[in-house]
């Protein structure tokens, strides 16, 4: 590439993670795990890929720890593809992060669907030059993740399960608590605010056992203070806006373009497609159908279209035939 | 009376919510008469005086526009129609005649500007960066947004540079047609839009 006039060149600027985020709107982003996935995705047309070494239904059946996938298969996928390439790190694994920035990756997930690494915290996401998205289960996760220099949220819901009740129930549970903000007054926002910090603490007191006051660094260079002050300026932000104030995605469970469509009328910008699509009997078909779903997802009649002969879609999980200590969704706070 | 301008933005996927409020924005503090509506549909063509194509991913929107029989009746309406557009980032590689690319795939151009682009000419997400640029007919500076953007090669016939970053030409017209590889839509400056609703 030509030199040109460095100096004057911003980069990893909020905007332009949050605008990367933007640009995937509207979109399908899919899991693939080698060269010849990815293309599929991308003729059939995703905004983006996830590379992975198995996707979630595998890590599932797999068992052990999940980790960062071997940067070789990363690299495979981003040779082959004009679309963005995401990849995954298990959480608080900054190392992981980092080895992902350094490869070029596009966007990276913190995921919960690999084994966290970090009991106590999160990763500081404002250090990266590239934009994160991070799974949550509710606003106070969404916050967290938020305040912390997440780019983009998507529901957790129940990865490689095929059943969509869990993203949903996720959805609903950060859309309607967005509602009730906005009877909130100064003093309640203040009150949420200290609420949703207190996962900070927790951590903070496991660690060291000092009592905390304002200025008791609870988190990287973060006092106690400021991180009650700026959780409840994006709360301030979020009760405005009536939505999250970054790209907000549905993922977890997605199999079908109906279960794309419930999603994106729920409120959700797009949606990531994990296992829904390699594990079932025609990727190629499924993958399109459900680009299709996500465009059109207001118009029944192109949902009852996309939506036939689609062959056997990938078998579902109920949730209660999990083991609590097996579900993904636990995994964060 | 004067007449209501219609302006529409492609609805497939990307920043079309933040085109449509920033156009609105444009259309509200100029004074100016008119209407911003989301378009998904064929029909909706005939009901537009300028068209916007906004950022997202190159790939899906040629796809889809394609599909959908609305890339065919886009083409159509510039030709036969001096249809005003204004494409920024992915709308700016849809708008050229001819694509460099790495990576083979299909992607749908309108060949309605005399101009070869580059996609992610800066390189990946990593390298997406802000700049201070000139823009001819525009009060400088202008803070330009670049996300995994393209270039302007090359020009010909009529299309004119508007912006350059050293050699790589970031913002071009063509009479009505209006190129751009950054997002003004994506900051709260109105000086891009204002510029194209000059040309409607």
């Amino acid at each position: 590439m030509e030199k040109f006039d460095i100096k004057k060149l911003r980069f990893g600027t909020i905007m332009l993670k949050k605008g990367f985020a933007k640009m995937q709107k509207g979109g399908v982003i899919m899991d693939v795990t080698n060269a010849e996935q990815a293309k599929i995705a991308e003729d059939s047309g995703a905004v983006a890929v996830m590379a992975l070494e198995r996707v979630p239904a595998d890590i599932r059946a797999t068992g052990g720890v999940a980790r960062m996938a071997d940067p070789t298969v990363i690299q495979n996928i981003m040779d082959v593809v004009s679309i963005p390439v995401m990849a995954k790190v298990r959480i608080g694994h900054f190392a992981e992060a980092q080895a992902l920035e350094s490869l070029g990756v596009d966007m990276i997930d913190e995921s919960e669907v690999l084994t966290p690494a970090d009991p106590f915290y999160h990763i500081d996401k404002h250090d990266f030059t590239i934009p994160f998205v991070c799974g949550c289960r509710n606003l106070g996760e969404a916050v967290r993740r938020i305040w912390e220099g997440a780019a983009m949220i998507r529901t957790k819901g129940e990865a490689g399960t095929g059943n969509i009740v869990e993203a949903i129930r996720h959805q609903r549970m950060v859309m309607g608590m967005i509602r009730t903000l906005k009877d909130m007054n100064k003093s309640e926002m203040e009150r949420l605010a200290e609420e949703y910090s207190q996962s900070y603490v927790n951590s903070i007191k496991t660690i060291t056992n000092v009592k905390i006051s304002n200025s008791t660094i609870v988190f990287e260079k973060y006092e106690y203070g400021a991180v009650k002050k700026e959780i409840c300026d994006v709360l301030n932000e979020i009760k405005g806006m009536q939505r999250l104030p970054v790209v907000n995605f549905a993922a977890g469970g997605i199999a079908t373009p109906a279960d794309a469509a419930i999603m994106m009328q729920l409120g959700s910008d797009g949606v990531f497609v994990g296992s829904g699509i390699f594990k079932s009997g025609n990727p190629k078909k499924i993958a399109k159908a459900i680009v299709e779903a996500v465009a059109h997802y207001d118009e029944p009649e192109v949902i009852a279209k996309v939506s036939k002969n689609l062959g056997e879609p990938m078998t579902g999980i109920e949730i209660e035939d999990i083991p609590k200590e097996q579900l993904l969704q636990e995994r964060g706070w | 009376m004067v007449k209501k301008i219609s302006i529409g933005v492609i609805g497939i996927q990307g920043a079309i919510s933040e085109h449509v409020a920033i156009m609105q924005n444009t259309l509200k503090t100029t004074d100016t008469p008119g209407t911003v509506f989301i378009v998904k549909n064929l029909g909706d063509i005939n009901k537009i005086d300028a068209l916007i194509l906004p950022g997202g991913e190159t790939t899906t929107i040629s796809k889809i526009l394609y599909k959908l029989g609305l890339h065919t009746a886009i083409a159509k309406k510039i030709k036969e129609n001096n249809l005003p557009v204004m494409g920024t980032c992915a709308g700016c590689v849809i708008l050229a005649s001819e694509i460099i690319d790495d990576i083979k795939d299909d992607v749908k151009l309108l060949h309605a500007i005399d101009m070869q682009v580059e996609r992610n000419a800066f390189g990946r997400q990593k390298e997406s960066f802000e700049k201070n640029i000139n823009i001819e007919g525009v009060h400088h500076p202008y803070n330009a947004v670049f996300i995994r953007a393209p270039v302007i090669r090359k020009i010909w016939g009529k299309t004119k540079v508007l912006a350059k970053i050293n050699k790589k030409i970031v913002m071009a017209r063509q009479d009505n047609l209006l190129a751009l590889s950054f997002h003004p839509e994506l900051t709260n400056d109105l000086r891009i839009h204002n510029y194209f609703l000059d040309m409607i």
